[in-house]
């Protein structure tokens, strides 16, 4: 039986339906698995998305040819019946399942299986081939609780606030950041956002997802007007000259990344925060698990590890090379583009 | 351990020198006396003994976390660190506990004393009874190596706080060969030790790297000596007992007992600021027969036979018990002289040449000879300048060579560990030989985050080939690499060896075809190797 989804030097490819999901390079028809920039490109002819993540596509993207679609409902493309399902990584973010003559494959995009109180949650999707990102796919990567994680974020900002210090907290544009925004407890003082961040909450607030008020940095912005203040910032806003105008401040950096020592003292900001938008290493397995898939694909992240060790499992699993890039430390749009 | 691990989290969470300072100082006043000995201990490079192979306790954490052992190896591949490494794969603890850092430390002794099932069935038990920082530290004072951030320095600088003594007294009294065991608190740090004050050093005088020789003013102003390529140290003689402090305030005494003859040949009272330096027939031998006998507590003859030492003389600090640090260069030295001019040519000392020069022109010329000399440029004084504490601008410059440079191109890359873990970070380099890359030397450092995150990216999308954790690369990028020396070296494929490789700049400008080629490395080891 021929695979119902191939991987090409384009991006993941349908034969039967004549699509591709999150392509890198321009094709007739894209479906898109959500707005992050190695996910959703220029130049595609043609675009499907969840309704949910139009909106940010839009914003990013321009006047393109999109089509949305409802989580869960099925459309025929071709020879193929695809649908689209949470993947619990970002507002609108979604696993797209594709049937072609009984055969199910899901593409997961990223994912994330804990809720988050912001991004519609996880659901896990049964098919016979399941393909993974594995950005944080080795066992030392655990996330901090929700919980625990608020109360980190809480009792920094607040003991900020009581020393008269600035808390600034730096965190992806889309999605960690209106995550963060919805964490901690917005009574404590001001939230202040970096114009990235906050073109993002624009486009959020218009669909109607629920985020605290927050106060957009200006050059005008004189921090002794908001004592106390939380400011969100993007991981390359932070430590430079634009975070100098807070004076007297503390930073922090949320990812998951941050699990690891090291990398937490080469950002050399006061506090690391373990929050991710992928999943951990139980996240992934309990994922895969869940779907009852044999075969496994192996996207961007430790794939060649992880792979293996789905092997030793029992998983018929392969890594596949994509151009996808997971959870970087910096914003990836500071990354070279290479031109081979 | 929970006040321990609250210390290290606090220290651990900041870059701020003041904070770490002020978090210690408050752990030294609270803690229990034995906790805060044992704290001193681990922070002054004391550390409980091995009791356990590493290979062991990968092997024991990788079972209790059901995973296979190559898992784990790649795991810590990533994290850098095997006790991180430990305490991030293993389950959450199903147990409490709450006990001190001393009693953790006493219970690793008691263990030492069991069999391997016995200590295996105690290590887990431990690991299962504390939450993931606590089983951090814990498993550290069983790896060994206890560097968390805290210099000796940061910690007796704490320690000052705490106790109000002096911070040089307290570094005195942490001196010498003891451990927890062999004293307590109140003998190590709250009595008082009359013999303190003998073997106390002065601050050394650190230099700037020169910027602009013409803010100099005349050359007759000044004084230039080689700048030696060994150890800076101190050397004190008082009340017949003689002292070597290091740059870092680390008595090294013992390290070279070839100088204790000095206490023979010196006037009582005497100071000298000095290069730590391996010495034969009249000439330094190369940094690699210093390196030999760094890190020895004790020295075996055939060592102090093949890397012999002299102390190589350049200021005087204190003559005749007195301090003279505000006089003159000049005067200093002119003493100095006298001193080393008084002891025999037998004994290890030698009085570090003036360089005599007319202009700065000559002084120049005679700086591109450096390398010859086993020397990495010149020391400029001042004539009339006093001897400062620290780095100052303006009277002291260091004026050291350029290093040897040349193009090389990257072929192979590989992900850093620990705080570079997900950038790629490590590179093999290549010359050409012919129509063939030939590697010849490895590079880590040099270059701007930016810039790794830029070759990151890179190299993902440019992989030819991968083996194991390195990545073949498509030969594209050319990176101009500075090195300190060369040597001929017939373990590599290129047969050369370099000192301190690094990156110096990555030449975008030069397309792959014009980087150096086996040839000009084999003219630059004619020349200097
Ligand atoms: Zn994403
Ligand atoms: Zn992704």
């Amino acid at each position: 039986m021929a695979d119902v989804l191939t991987f090409t030097d384009r991006g993941i490819y349908c034969p039967a339906g004549d699509f591709y999901i999150d392509p890198w390079r321009p094709v007739d028809r894209a479906l898109i698995t959500h707005g992050h920039a190695d996910h959703s490109r220029w130049g595609m002819r043609r675009y499907l998305a969840t309704e949910s993540a139009a909106p940010v596509i839009r914003h990013r993207l321009g006047d393109i040819a999109l089509d949305t679609i409802r989580y869960g409902e099925t459309r025929r493309i071709g020879g193929a019946i695809v649908s689209f399902h949470p993947a619990g990584h970002v507002p609108g973010s979604a696993q797209i399942r594709v049937e072609v003559a009984g055969q199910v494959w899901v593409a997961s995009g990223d994912y994330k299986t804990t809720a988050d109180g912001l991004s519609e949650p996880f659901e896990p999707v049964r098919c016979h081939a399941f393909i993974t990102e594995c950005t944080f796919g080795l066992p030392v990567f655990k996330w901090t609780e929700e919980a625990t994680l608020k109360r980190q974020m809480n009792d920094w900002w607040a003991a900020n606030a009581a020393a008269g210090r600035t808390s600034i907290l730096g965190a992806y544009a889309l999605g960690k950041a209106q995550r963060l925004l919805t964490s901690v407890d917005a009574s404590i003082g001001p939230i202040l956002t970096h114009g990235a961040v906050e073109n993002t909450n624009a486009v959020l607030r218009a669909q109607r997802i629920a985020l605290p008020d927050t106060i957009r940095v200006t050059p005008d912005t004189k921090i002794a007007d908001h004592p106390g203040a939380l400011v969100l910032a993007t991981p390359s806003a932070l430590g430079g000259t634009w975070a100098r105008r807070f004076g007297a401040s503390s930073s922090a950096f949320a990812s998951g990344w941050m699990a690891l020592r090291g990398v937490r003292r080469r950002r050399a900001g006061d506090r690391g925060f373990v929050v991710s938008d992928h999943a951990d290493w139980d996240g992934l397995n309990d994922a895969i698990k869940q779907t009852g898939a044999t075969r496994i694909f192996t996207t961007h992240g430790y794939t060649n590890a992880f792979q293996k060790w789905l092997s030793s499992e029992g998983y018929d699993a392969h890594v596949v090379s994509t151009e996808y890039e997971g959870e970087q430390l910096d914003d990836s749009d500071d990354t070279l583009v290479d031109d081979a | 351990m929970k006040d321990f691990a609250a210390l290290f989290t606090r220290v651990d969470e900041t870059t701020k020198t003041t904070v770490k300072v002020a978090a210690l100082a408050d752990y030294l006043r609270t803690a229990p006396d034995d906790d805060k000995l044992w704290t001193v201990a681990l922070f002054s490079g004391r550390r409980p003994k091995r009791l356990i192979t590493a290979a062991r306790l990968r092997e024991w954490a990788a079972e209790r976390a059901a995973l296979p052992l190559w898992l784990f190896e790649e795991s810590y591949g990533i994290v850098g660190d095997l006790a991180e490494t430990i305490a991030l794969i293993l389950p959450d603890p199903s147990t409490t506990s709450d006990h001190s850092l001393s009693y953790w430390i006493a219970e690793l002794a008691r263990l030492s004393t069991l069999d391997d099932d016995a200590r295996k069935a105690g290590i887990l038990a431990a690991w299962d009874s504390l939450p993931t920082t606590q089983r951090f530290l814990f498993t550290k004072l069983l790896t060994g190596g206890f560097r968390i951030g805290v210099s000796q320095k940061l910690m007796t600088r704490a320690l000052a706080q705490a106790t109000g003594q002096d911070e040089a007294e307290l570094t005195h009294k942490l001196m010498g060969n003891w451990t927890p065991q062999t004293t307590t608190w109140h003998t190590l740090i709250e009595a008082h030790d009359p013999t303190a004050d003998l073997s106390r050093p002065y601050p050394f005088y650190l230099a700037y790297g020169l910027e602009d020789l013409n803010t100099l003013g005349p050359a007759s102003d000044w004084s230039a000596e080689w700048k030696w390529d060994g150890i800076r140290g101190q050397f004190i003689l008082r009340a017949g007992e003689h002292h070597l402090w290091s740059r870092g305030e680390d008595l090294m005494t013992d390290r070279f007992p070839e100088l204790a003859q000095l206490r023979d040949y010196l006037p009582d009272g005497t100071v000298i600021d000095a290069e730590v330096l391996a010495f034969r027939n009249e000439s330094p031998l190369s940094f690699n027969a210093l390196q030999s006998r760094i890190g020895r507590k004790t020295v075996p003859k055939k060592l102090l036979v093949e890397s012999p030492v002299v102390l190589m003389a350049y200021d005087l600090l204190e003559d005749a018990g007195q301090d003279i640090r505000s006089q003159p260069f000049a005067d200093r030295r002119a003493r100095l002289a006298q001193i080393v001019a008084a002891a025999p040519d037998a004994a290890p000392l030698r009085l570090s040449p003036a360089v005599a020069f007319d202009d700065w022109d000559s002084l120049a010329a005679l700086r591109e000879t450096s390398r010859d000399r086993h020397a990495e440029g010149f020391m400029l004084k001042r004539l009339n300048s006093p001897y400062l504490a620290g780095r100052k601008k303006g009277d002291w410059w260091k004026w050291k060579i350029d290093p040897l440079t040349i193009d090389a191109v990257m072929i192979y890359a590989q992900a850093g560990s620990g705080r570079r873990a997900n950038l790629f970070t490590d590179y093999t380099f290549a010359v050409w030989n012919g129509n063939d890359l030939i590697p010849f030397t490895k590079a880590y450092s040099g270059l701007t985050d930016a810039e790794f995150r830029q070759i990151t990216a890179w190299v993902r999308k440019n992989t030819l080939q991968k083996f194991g954790p390195v990545r073949q690369v498509k030969p594209q990028h050319v990176f101009e690499l500075a090195f300190e020396g060369i040597q001929a070296s017939p373990r590599h494929k290129s047969g050369v060896a370099l000192r301190f490789p690094r990156m110096l700049r990555w030449r975008h400008d030069k397309p792959v075809a014009e980087a150096n080629s086996l040839d000009d490395l084999n003219a630059l080891l004619d020349q200097y190797g």
